[in-house]
């Protein structure tokens, strides 16, 4: 059976059925989620997707990390299972504290919507065991606080322990050490700006987030096996 | 009691502050040329019923830290009043 990829939709959320579609385009099942109920049910990956989780009031990702699902979330990912946050979901996977760091407004207030050449710095991560390292990806950004920050120490441990899995090749929003996505400890949990299912299909302009929802589908079935 | 709490949120020292730089940069076209180290920020206002002052310090602070200010990137500071 193709494992099921659960999205969790927030009120504002709106990248649920393109996460939905790229998850089965690599092959797995995709299962909408509501942000208000308290149990994730039976996937066996979780992707908080991108838009607006509630208005983005006070500030991206803030009021999404209280909505009801993330106790859940939570515990998923304590389990090791794979969760995954795009755009608004890495705002909120920081806002949560289970990814470090945070998300600040672009460098020179710009909102990017643009295709970002991406390489991959790391495959020990679920989203990105499928890839080869140092591979070049063409995915697109969509967002205003992109901005990668973290204090010098988080930022020597997410280098030493390698989990700084995608870098911009030119850093279009100011990212510290140019970072597109990070993992924690783990490896189960990953954040990034990019879209990869907005780079699905060829009739998108690009299939290089295939590669990346691949690795989450197979991360998947490995943790519906477990 | 009843305390009315104003809570102001600033990047902390440090961080780049892109906003506070970009209101910066417009000052001299609108002839303010003796403003320097602008930042942004947010203020928040609200009331608290609380025994006493310290217990509504308490739970303001909380409140900040928890919610209107992310410990990242950010500092908070609190005024109380008593009304």
């Amino acid at each position: 059976m193709a494992p099921r990829i659960g999205v969790v939709v927030f009120p504002g959320s709106n990248c649920e059925h393109d996460v939905v579609q790229g998850a089965e385009a690599a092959g797995g099942t995709g299962v909408l989620l509501w942000h208000g109920d308290t149990q994730l049910g039976a996937v066996d990956a979780v992707v908080l997707p991108g838009g607006f989780a509630h208005g983005d009031y006070l500030r991206p990702g803030a009021l999404a990390r209280f909505s009801p699902v993330m106790e859940a979330v939570r515990d998923f990912a304590r389990a090791g299972g794979p969760v995954i946050g795009i755009c608004n979901g890495f705002q909120v996977l920081t806002e949560a504290g289970l990814l470090p760091g945070a998300l600040q407004k672009n460098g020179r207030l710009r909102f990017l919507c643009q295709p970002a050449r991406l390489t991959v710095s790391s495959t020990s991560s679920v989203l990105t065991a499928g890839a080869t390292l140092g591979e070049e990806l063409v995915i697109p950004i969509n967002h205003f606080s992109g901005n990668y920050t973290c204090d010098e120490a988080t930022l020597q441990r997410l280098q030493t322990e390698d989990r700084i899995v995608l870098r911009y090749a030119d850093n279009p929003n100011g990212s510290v050490d140019a970072i597109a996505g990070i993992a924690n400890e783990a490896g189960n949990v990953v954040g990034l700006m990019p879209h990869p299912e907005r780079a699905s299909n060829a009739l998108l302009g690009s299939e290089d987030g295939l590669v990346l929802l691949r690795s989450l589908v197979g991360a998947a079935s490995t943790s519906a096996a477990a | 009691m009843r305390f009315r709490a104003r809570v102001e949120v600033q990047l902390r020292p440090g961080i780049a502050d892109p906003e506070g730089a970009t209101i910066e940069r417009a000052l001299p076209a609108l002839g303010f040329d003796s403003i320097a180290h602008v930042r942004a920020g947010r203020s928040f206002s609200f009331e608290v019923d609380a025994a006493d002052e310290g217990a509504a310090r308490l739970t303001a602070t909380e409140l900040a830290e928890r919610l209107l200010a992310n410990p990242v990137i950010e500092q908070s500071t609190l005024d109380l009043q008593a009304i």
